[in-house]
């Protein structure tokens, strides 16, 4: 199968037409039509190998020599942030936020940058100095340096811990409402991608499954009742249901087997995080971001991940 | 370990030859009869006010080896349990002082003595000469460190020495100079590029398969048996760790950061200079230390073979005349010249590489 042709041209928004991925004739992207419009910010839900990342990569340019068509357009000025922060550990951090950048005034907006992600003073630290959470922000003043019109987001919080995590979703939406570009969140976790994005797609078997708009004001919160709707459905499109445990499906699809299993562990710590745990109190953020939830739901997750 | 079985057997067996802690303690205990009885009434409460673990990995130990020890099993079961009992309370005691809470020792090997890598040669130094000044040692075959001091006086005064360590010096430079050109060069254009992969990676690998020494008849015959020969062979023997070394860095350099590099939209010259050299330079200063080592190794043997001027000919006029001194001083020359430029790279290696934390730091 021959690759895909040049088919990305620029535009400020990102268009798909019929675009279709697949590895080893096994089709991951299905014919995806699909508009981000400038400035919206969108997550991507799906299961493990579901096309996410497929999907993500493609309108980053990064799938050279995977065989697909379709038409895509996209910005010019694309960032990504990877589930790694990807520091060159041989830079120190303000040299590896200005990585592909010139000039004076580029070191300005470095440092500018490192101060917008709460990393001022720490310019000449190695990467290898900081911590998951401290080298994630440093990614993420990497990718707004170059001041994107798209920013794709690849599980960027994937591997921190459930508390840092609640403070780089308050970052990157402070970063968003600043900066203003088109974002798109691939993700795994429901919460996550309701609390943060605007809106919320699902994928399913190389198609959007579900394109839903959350129309609620930010901050939200993990226990606005009116986001579990929002959670029902996008979990009914993800394949699961909150009190049938483990359908057959489910467990085919590898993936899934998180979510049935999450599910119990949130309808007991859902109650139980309502009447103020301490771990709720500690974790709040500013904007009074319940945690208790999402904690539960992170460490059900990892549950899954590393049997 | 050993001292406190012993002790126990000697404490708990009177007239039985056999005991239950350890089998090679047994035929000893037969000299000192201590009463069974001494033992046995403190037992039971050392053993009860001992760890529960302690107690029962001591009667395990003792049915487990000892299944002959039928008519005083109790005692040494006892006393065993006593010792571990003493051991643990004074471990205990001592990490209590410390701190309150008992830290377990780092994995890592800790802080570096001073001047730690010159402790060895300076202790080999001192038994050198004190098993010379003991008369331990045949002067004629290892002659006193002074007898070599003295010689290297002489040779340094009658100018032999400067110009015979000048002479190596210079091979030795001139041939670490081309083989590392040699090997960066080669190993750039074939990890950048997958013409130069298919053109000098296998050449080279054909190359390393043959024994440079072997090759030193042939380049007689091509290059005369002057200082040309002896700089190429050097070359090679250089530029074939550099090469390997650097190589395998270059084309092992991380995917991750190649798709970073297009994220970030870098040119092709910039990815190399800003992603792929800086990455691969690890391998490189270990190609590099490999390549130091051998130019002097191959030096040494060249000028052994082939030579009418440098240190190994001073070496092998030495072996001629009987002068084991003079081969000491060749030997000892030699290997400072090795500790020195291994030391030099070194040092460079930890000036270009400081973002590394590692063990050494």
């Amino acid at each position: 199968m021959a690759t895909h042709t040049q088919q990305l041209t620029r535009s400020h928004t990102v268009r798909l037409r019929g675009l279709t991925r697949s590895f080893e004739g096994r089709t991951v992207l299905d014919g995806i039509d699909l508009d981000l419009p400038a400035g919206q910010f969108t997550a991507l839900l799906g299961h493990s190998g579901s096309g996410k990342s497929t999907l993500l990569r493609a309108i980053a340019g990064l799938d050279h020599g995977v065989a697909g068509s379709g038409r895509l357009t996209a910005p010019d000025r694309v960032s990504v942030v990877f589930q790694d922060s990807r520091l060159l550990p041989w830079r120190r951090v303000l040299d590896n936020v200005l990585l592909g950048t010139d000039g004076r005034e580029a070191a300005e907006k470095g440092r500018s940058a490192l101060a917008e992600v709460g990393l001022a003073g720490r310019e000449r630290a190695w990467p290898n100095e900081l911590s998951g959470g401290e080298a994630q922000r440093a990614a993420l003043a990497r990718s707004l340096v170059r001041e994107p019109e798209l920013l794709l987001a690849d599980e960027p919080f994937g591997a921190l811990d459930a508390l840092t995590r609640i403070r780089m979703h308050v970052l990157l939406r402070e970063l968003w409402e600043r900066h203003r570009p088109s974002v798109l969140l691939v993700t795994h976790d429901v919460d996550e991608a309701i609390v943060l994005a605007d809106r919320v797609l699902v994928l399913d078997h190389g198609r959007i499954g579900l394109d839903l708009a959350i129309d609620r004001p930010h901050p939200r919160s993990y226990r606005d009742p009116l986001l579990g709707e929002y959670r029902d459905r996008l979990l009914n499109a993800l394949g699961v249901t909150e009190d049938v445990t483990g359908p057959a499906e489910a467990s085919e699809r590898g993936g899934t087997a998180a979510h049935p299993a999450a599910e119990p562990d949130r309808a007991t710590a859902q109650p139980a995080a309502g009447p103020g745990g301490t771990a709720n109190d500690v974790a709040a953020g500013p904007d009074g971001t319940a945690v208790g939830v999402a904690g539960h739901d992170v460490s059900a997750h990892r549950k899954e991940k590393h049997p | 370990m050993t001292t406190r079985t012993t002790t126990t057997t000697r404490n708990a067996a009177s007239d039985t030859p056999s005991t239950a802690i350890t089998d090679e303690a047994a035929p000893t205990p037969a000299s000192t009869s201590v009463s069974v009885t001494d033992s046995i009434p403190t037992s039971p409460t050392d053993a009860d006010a001992g760890t529960g673990t302690g107690t029962g990995t001591a009667a395990d130990t003792s049915t487990g080896t000892g299944p002959a020890a039928a008519p005083a099993p109790p005692a040494p079961v006892a006393t065993e349990a006593d010792g571990a009992e003493a051991v643990e309370t004074k471990a205990d005691s001592r990490r209590f002082r410390r701190s309150p809470r008992p830290r377990r020792r780092g994995l890592a090997p800790g802080k570096r003595l001073p001047a730690s890598r010159l402790i060895g040669p300076a202790l080999f130094l001192a038994l050198w000469a004190v098993a010379s000044a003991a008369g331990q040692l045949d002067p004629g075959a290892i002659p006193a460190p002074w007898t070599v001091l003295r010689t290297t006086g002489h040779l340094w005064t009658d100018g032999t020495l400067p110009t015979d360590v000048l002479t190596s010096l210079e091979r030795a430079g001139y041939g670490f100079g081309f083989g590392l050109t040699a090997g960066v060069v080669l190993a750039l254009a074939s990890g950048l590029s997958r013409v130069g992969e298919a053109l000098i990676d296998g050449t080279v690998q054909l190359n390393r398969a043959i024994p440079t020494l072997g090759l030193i008849p042939l380049f007689i015959l091509w290059l005369g048996i002057g200082e040309t020969f002896k700089i190429a062979i050097i070359a090679i023997v250089v530029y074939i760790p550099i090469y390997l070394n650097l190589h395998s860095a270059l084309s092992g350099i991380d995917h991750r950061y190649v798709e970073l590099a297009e994220v970030q939209g870098l040119s092709r010259l910039r990815f190399v200079r800003e992603i792929v050299i800086p990455g691969a330079l690890p391998g490189f200063f270990v190609g590099l230390r490999l390549g130091v080592t051998a130019s002097w190794l191959s030096l040494v043997v060249l000028e052994q073979i082939n030579a009418t001027s440098g240190l190994g000919y001073m070496m092998f006029q030495a072996q001629n005349y009987g002068r084991t001194d003079i081969i000491l001083v060749g030997l000892l020359i030699y290997g400072i010249f090795g500790l020195v430029s291994d030391s030099a790279v070194r040092l460079i290696e930890r000036k270009v590489l400081s973002w590394r934390r590692t063990l050494s730091s």
